[in-house]
């Protein structure tokens, strides 16, 4: 077990600590996360862009959750074919969750990674916080 | 790189206590594979903490109780089969063809709504990961006693000027989003919580309210259908002077069908009205039974989630974007999860305190370590295994059973404290206790003071780290 450990240690950079963004309910039950800007991130980015990623991640949230003409036409077309449709089609809501995860990995890949951090799909963590892991500054030369 | 060390370590998939403390090469299903990196790659829906069954290898599911499932859908097949062999031939021939046509596209319609209620995920949460848990401790106000049940844990928040309680879940170690409710039927946190139907086998929330509103609206005209044919054919077989009797000797059938649509159709009607109400005022059932929008306690209450217009509401609640599923059944777990804890259960209560103060610093190993401790402080323990025993190519590992033994005969005896409640119901055959049954006060655990808190009271005593709380 001890091997195992360090072997982990080699291969990937440890974990300083998570910090959890929780959601936020006062607008009702849609997916929305609080834009408050964790004091843990201080030393490692910039509150606004923070704000930026998270206020993005609540707008493409609301546009999946949009009620209006299009979701509609879907709900009615589904009650018709007595919701086999959804067998076959894929929801809108759907899709926008698969441009939220593009946006995450984007996000990760641009701003977060270089900077010692990731953000985690919030779906993966059944839509409850925005998971960010904070990564120990690795010195040069460390378990390499 | 990054992101597969993430993807690998999930703990809430994490949680298969093994029994043998030092992993032997053994046939089992979980992590005993030490020596190679990756077994036969697994679902996430074996490792499920809730207590619900899986089938064609995650695609559907259903609770573990079934409920009157199999009665229900017996008692539609039955009847409808009735109809069309015995009413049909002569209303075709005395009448009009369309009578088949139509009974057939309602039966379909009623069919196909009912297997998806039943078979879909009604909305379940996901329980928190330790890590989650443990940062939502680290806010609390913890008097750091952990000898006694801490007073039930609350948080505020104001919607649409409504001031909403959240209530802690101590099974899922979160707080519960508003309108989200713990069954424990289910033993699973379900959002949009309507009420557990035992007559459907599943509870009704968020993403399967709308096939259930279907289902019983469809069953209403189905059963009102059938009932007039029938009352029509035996009416122009008793023409003439003939009388009911000689009519009800020529088809027998028939008479079965009314008295079944004769007893049904009134509570299925109620029901339907019912829900018709509460999905234009936008209320659950839950919050119906319970008052929390009525304002009796004097206060200017309302509901702070109703768009205020009829049309609106039913649109949002019917025919809204259809939510996913948020427990990712078919996800495979990440094959490094064989690299288990080797610490036996008797350890891990000591552990419980250590990880929860510095769960992240210990790293890998000590996320894993504290990954196995909400199965064993939770009752959900014995459930990862058991309920999803029935599938044919899973094979069900007895030594899970047998490492939380006495956990699982506690569940088993939950399971039969809460069953005597429910035999009650199901030993009815009239569909007139549906009206009873969508009572959530009857048979539905939405506080956590449900009957099945008392029994499993022992088992959870006797974990005693500061997680283990009844919720």
């Amino acid at each position: 077990m001890a091997e195992t450990h360090s072997l982990h240690d080699l291969q990937q950079p440890t974990v300083s600590s998570k910090v959890f963004v929780q959601r936020d309910y006062g607008s009702g039950t849609i997916s929305k996360f609080q834009t408050k800007f964790p004091s843990e991130l201080e030393s490692r980015i910039d509150k606004q862009q923070f704000e930026e990623t998270i206020q993005t991640l609540n707008n493409l949230y609301a546009e999946a959750e949009k009620l209006g003409g299009k979701s509609y036409l879907e709900g009615c077309l589904a009650c018709l074919t007595a919701y086999t449709i959804f067998l076959c089609m894929e929801t809108h809501y759907e899709k926008v969750l698969k441009k939220i995860a593009r946006y995450i990995k984007d996000q990760n890949e641009k701003i977060y990674a270089p900077r010692g951090l990731l953000l985690t799909d919030p779906i993966e963590r059944g839509l409850r916080v925005v998971e960010i892991t904070i990564f120990e500054e690795r010195s040069i030369g460390s378990g390499r | 790189m990054k992101n597969c060390e993430y993807q690998q370590i999930d703990p809430r998939t994490l949680p298969t206590p093994t029994p043998t403390p030092t992993p032997t090469p053994h046939h089992g299903p979980d992590g005993d594979r030490p020596e190679e990196p990756r077994g036969r790659p697994r679902r996430k829906w074996h490792v499920f903490p809730g207590k619900n069954r899986f089938y064609c290898d995650g695609r559907i599911m259903v609770a573990r109780q079934s409920g009157v499932l199999p009665l229900t859908l017996g008692l539609i097949l039955v009847t409808s089969g009735l109809f069309f062999i015995f009413d049909c031939p002569f209303l075709v021939k005395h009448l009009t063809s369309c009578i088949p046509v139509i009974g057939g596209f309602l039966f379909v319609f009623v069919v196909i709504t009912l297997l998806q209620t039943s078979f879909t995920d009604p909305g379940i949460l996901p329980r928190a990961t330790p890590d989650e848990a443990s940062d939502i401790e680290k806010q609390i106000d913890n008097t750091g006693n952990t000898s006694y049940r801490p007073p039930p844990r609350t948080k505020e928040v104001v919607i649409n000027q409504q001031v909403v309680k959240l209530k802690y879940c101590f099974t899922c170690k979160m707080f519960r989003p508003p309108r989200t409710s713990h069954c424990s039927l289910c033993d699973n946190c379900v959002e949009r919580f309507d009420h557990h139907c035992p007559w459907v086998g599943n509870c009704v929330g968020k993403r399967n309210y709308r096939f259930f509103y279907t289902f019983i609206v469809s069953l209403s005209f189905l059963t009102a259908f059938i009932f007039g044919c029938v009352t029509t054919h035996l009416a122009l077989r008793a023409q003439g002077g003939k009388g009911l009797v000689f009519a009800l000797q020529e088809s027998p059938g028939s008479a079965v069908e009314l008295v079944i649509c004769f007893f049904s159709v009134w509570s299925i009607l109620g029901l339907s009205g019912f829900h018709t109400y509460l999905v234009a005022s936008n209320l659950t059932t839950n919050e119906d039974i319970k008052g929390s929008w009525s304002g009796k306690s004097g206060e200017d209450v309302t509901n702070p989630y109703s768009q205020r217009n009829i049309f609106v509401n039913c649109c949002s609640v019917l025919c809204g974007p259809m939510p996913p599923s948020l427990i990712d059944r078919r996800g495979f777990l990440p094959a490094d999860e064989s690299v288990q804890t080797a610490a036996a259960d008797i350890e891990l209560p000591t552990l419980a305190t250590k990880s929860e103060i510095n769960v992240c610093t210990q790293g890998t190993k000590g996320l894993l370590e504290s990954a196995t401790l909400p199965p064993l402080l939770s009752t959900s323990c014995p459930q990862g295994k058991p309920p999803t025993d029935p599938t044919g190519n899973f094979d069900p590992s007895p030594e899970i059973s047998t490492s939380c033994g006495g956990a699982r005969h506690t569940h088993h005896s939950r399971g039969r404290a809460s069953t005597p409640r429910h035999s009650k119901t199901r030993s009815k055959k009239s569909k007139r206790a549906a009206l009873q049954i969508a009572n959530p006060s009857f048979d539905v655990p939405v506080s956590p003071t449900s009957p099945d808190a008392g029994p499993s009271s022992t088992a959870r005593g006797h974990e005693g780290a500061s997680f283990s709380h009844l919720h």
